[in-house]
């Protein structure tokens, strides 16, 4: 492997890492920030259980979500030097917006809100996490400008003197229309995620004290929070597909081949059909065996039934001839300028199913738990505690599929990803990071589980008064000490 | 004023602020298990910086944001050129912050011993290499006419480089002892602040040698009124530490280290990355430079909000200003029967 593949490869190990936890950070935050504003406002016991525990469980999580961010910020200049002078002048600009608007928001109201119980009026610690939820909305509006602007270049020019691309309308590229789709979609999915994490823990702790047969169960406690938890589920994952799909028309419209690839269409069709399953040759050139829906991609494409959805080798002829010889044929694909189309295929099914499955089941949860009261069956329980993992691989299949299919470009249409790469990083260094970092990663992973089931066995805290913040006594203890 | 420059001026602010906030974090780390001599004692040394350590690093993320924006080939040629150390550096943030995190999540002893190391590691790693980094770039490194750094690891690690780095660490464990002696009460505060007069007398020391060398190396004449300065503040915080005067000694450690990276950015300038190779390779503040453009959107944003970080950033602060001493610590386990307390 030469330096391109393991930076390649660090990128995709780090950042899919990264994004496991990033989604249920930000979709947690605004799920317990609505607990603890449920009960300032209400003084319910419940909602400040719920809110001290998944606050616990949105704090173990976050802090992976954090460390392995810094790593983010700092590997474009280590792995991806030339990408970075190509593209500084534009891409540099959302990811130091980034830092000032979102990161200082996120880290400092998270220290207020750890350490100001009882130290703060209960509003005001309320309105501490609502804006760690708000840094983690500015955090992914510029990082997704910044990505947009990869899949679909504007507001820039191409100055030949310096050889890199410059800015010349900001606005042009904080309203990229690429990223007014994705940023929805996104964050959309961020919410589902959330949601079905915490419907996932409660159906657990629901199913556990409901074989207890003590007197005083919360088992009404945790239904209630399955419930909010499927409700967000199964409204964020409609906004999903709503923005996924017209994220679909405007990468037809701006990436075609990722379209075609998606599909794995090789030849243009008008109008096209939507293939949910297909068995082919190995290479992926031949179909055997496939199940279709008539017409349904040039829907997804599109917005017409019959519409004209372009097919790979039509497309490869238009790309050689707009931007000459793809410069890495030979090293990333099978043709020229064609992402590898089985894992393009299968990852946009993947994506798709699973959320459908996350959406369908947080749907029959609601449905089934209507009532209230002590609804039977431990099938349902099951099944919500599954929809949380459904939800986390949709997002890594989503990001998977949309990075992989722009493939071989890193910036469509200007630079592709093997001109990206640090001219000056050794495979030695490229071995020593990747290592370092995935095995460092992989132990992070062990300990975050392990943490984390151990404090989703213990459950909902016991109610218990906060102190007053007006209590002004020197001497008594923290309310809360690390 | 050329917005190049601002825009220089703006980056050595961001690690100013950096150095300054995250230095007494770091320098808590590292004197942990100097310091402190039972468990309760540790944990008021972790919630000294508690509410405030996660801050204070996004100081650094800004500044390498602010880098890629408004100097992208220092930005490129920096950490792909300083790579390992940079990785180490990395790491080393991972550890300690999760260190924060996790320690008090799992009452068991190997646990918290294991967040222990991982915490004045993570500590003692950055505060040596984030010097060592500082004075390879004012002092020169080997980068071509591609912009390219064409050194190794062993490039960095010259007598200057590690003395550089010995000064930082040294400056940062004083700024802890000093920062411990006004958080703290009881006994370690004592003990800090007795151990922040020796430490500062040693980062002294080094500090002089290194700042007297960097001013023969490559300095101006505002660089010199700098770490005069600067060197003057550090003797009147370790003059003020020995009297007792513990929130001056901390104002005198703060402004020592301000001060000193104020210096180093006066001394680099008008280079960002200068080559040891040929003068005409040198990164400068011009040839690294975003577009004018790009450097007005960055301006405008920078002066929008700015202030309000300072001012949120200030009110932490303010919340979570009186001192922690051994029975402010929850005596319950804090695993178990707190948990979700969090």
């Amino acid at each position: 492997m030469d330096v391109t593949d393991i930076a390649r490869w660090q990128f995709g190990i780090i950042t899919v890492y990264h994004f496991l936890f990033v989604p249920i950070t930000i979709g947690t935050s605004a799920i317990v920030a609505a607990f603890q504003t449920a009960w300032v406002r209400t003084g319910r016991e419940e909602y400040l259980r719920l809110t001290k525990f998944f606050g616990k469980l949105f704090l173990i999580n976050f802090a992976i979500g954090v460390v392995t961010g810094i790593v983010q910020e700092f590997q474009f200049g280590m792995n991806w030097s030339d990408y970075s002078r190509f593209v500084g002048d534009i891409f540099g600009a959302p990811l130091a917006i980034e830092g000032l608007l979102a990161f200082f928001l996120e880290s400092t109201f998270l220290g207020l809100w750890i350490f100001g119980w009882g130290k703060l009026p209960r509003n005001v610690h309320a309105a501490t996490i609502w804006m760690v939820h708000i840094g983690t909305l500015f955090s992914s509006y510029f990082i997704l400008a910044a990505n947009s602007w990869m899949q679909h270049p504007v507001g820039y020019k191409y100055d030949a003197a310096t050889g890199r691309a410059e800015l010349t309308d900001f606005w042009a590229v904080m309203f990229n229309k690429v990223q007014l789709v994705t940023f929805p979609h996104v964050v959309l999915a961020a919410y589902m995620t959330g949601g079905a994490f915490v419907m996932g823990v409660a159906a657990y702790l629901h199913l556990k004290e409901r074989r207890q047969v003590a007197t005083e169960s919360d088992a009404p406690l945790y239904l209630k929070a399955v419930r909010i938890g499927a409700a967000v589920t199964l409204f964020a994952g409609l906004g999903v597909a709503i923005s996924g799909d017209l994220q679909g028309k405007v990468m037809t419209e701006v990436q075609p081949m990722k379209m075609a690839a998606a599909e794995a269409l090789y030849d243009t069709e008008k109008p096209a059909s939507f293939s949910v399953f297909t068995w082919g040759t190995p290479d992926g050139k031949q179909e055997k065996f496939a199940i279709k829906v008539p017409r349904l991609l040039s829907f997804l494409a599109t917005g017409s039934t019959s519409g004209k959805v372009q097919g790979i080798n039509q497309l490869r002829d238009q790309y050689k001839s707009k931007y000459g010889e793809d410069p890495g044929a030979k090293y990333y694909s099978p043709g020229d300028y064609t992402p590898i189309i089985p894992v393009t295929y299968w990852s946009f099914r993947f994506m798709i199913g699973l959320g459908v499955f996350a959406a369908a089941g947080a749907a029959l949860i609601l449905l089934v738990t209507r009532n209230g009261g002590r609804p039977k069956g431990t099938w349902w329980p099951r099944l919500a505690i599954a929809l949380p993992i459904a939800t986390v691989l949709a997002n890594s299949w989503g990001w998977l599929f949309t990075e992989m299919g722009r493939q071989p470009w890193a910036v469509f249409g200007l630079m592709t990803t093997q001109q990206a790469v640090s001219p000056g990083v050794s495979v030695f260094e490229a071995w020593v990071s990747i290592i370092a970092l995935t095995l460092l990663y992989a132990v992070l992973a062990v300990v975050e589980f392990g943490l984390m089931w151990r404090y989703i066995k213990l459950g909902a805290p016991a109610y218990e008064e906060p102190p007053d913040h007006a209590d002004t006594d020197d001497d008594r203890p923290l309310a809360f000490a690390y | 004023m050329e917005l190049t420059t601002v825009w220089f001026a703006l980056i050595a602010v961001l690690w100013i602020g950096y150095f300054t906030l995250e230095g007494f974090d770091f320098g808590v780390g590292m004197l942990l298990p100097v310091i402190a001599r039972n468990d309760t004692e540790r944990r008021v040394l972790y919630n000294t910086v508690g509410p405030v350590w996660d801050g204070n690093e996004v100081w650094v993320l800004v500044a390498g944001g602010a880098t890629f924006a408004a100097f992208p080939e220092w930005y490129a040629t920096l950490f792909s050129g300083f790579y390992l150390p940079l990785l180490l550096i990395l790491l080393a943030l991972i550890i300690r912050n999760l260190a924060f995190e996790y320690r008090a999540k799992k009452d068991d002893d190997t646990w918290r011993r294991n967040w222990d190391l991982s915490l004045t590691v993570g500590s003692f790693v950055p505060a040596l290499l984030w010097g060592v980094a500082f004075a390879n770039i004012v002092a020169g490194v080997p980068i071509d006419t591609h912009k390219e750094f064409t050194g190794t690891l062993f490039t960095l690690l010259n007598p200057y480089g590690l003395l550089g780095g010995v000064v930082t660490l040294l400056l940062f464990a004083t700024h802890g002892a000093m920062f411990i002696a006004l958080k703290t009460d009881g006994e370690i505060r004592h003990r800090a602040r007795a151990l922040s007069v020796q430490l500062g007398l040693g980062a002294a020391v080094a500090a002089v040698v290194f700042l007297v060398w960097t001013q023969a190396k490559t300095g101006s004449a505002s660089s010199a009124v700098a770490f005069v300065l600067a060197a003057a503040a550090l003797v009147s915080g370790i003059f003020a530490a020995w009297k007792g005067r513990e929130g001056w000694a901390f104002v005198g450690t703060f402004v020592t280290i301000a001060l000193s990276v104020a210096g180093l950015f006066l001394a680099l300038f008008p280079n960002v990355m200068p080559s040891t190779t040929s003068d005409a390779f040198s990164l400068t503040t011009t040839n690294a430079s975003a577009t004018g453009y790009t450097l007005t959107v960055m301006t405008w944003v920078a002066a929008v909000f700015t202030p309000f970080v300072l001012l949120y950033q200030g009110w932490t602060y303010w919340v979570f200003r009186k001192r922690i001493a051994t029975h402010h610590i929850p005596t319950t386990k804090p695993a178990l029967e707190t948990a979700g307390a969090r």
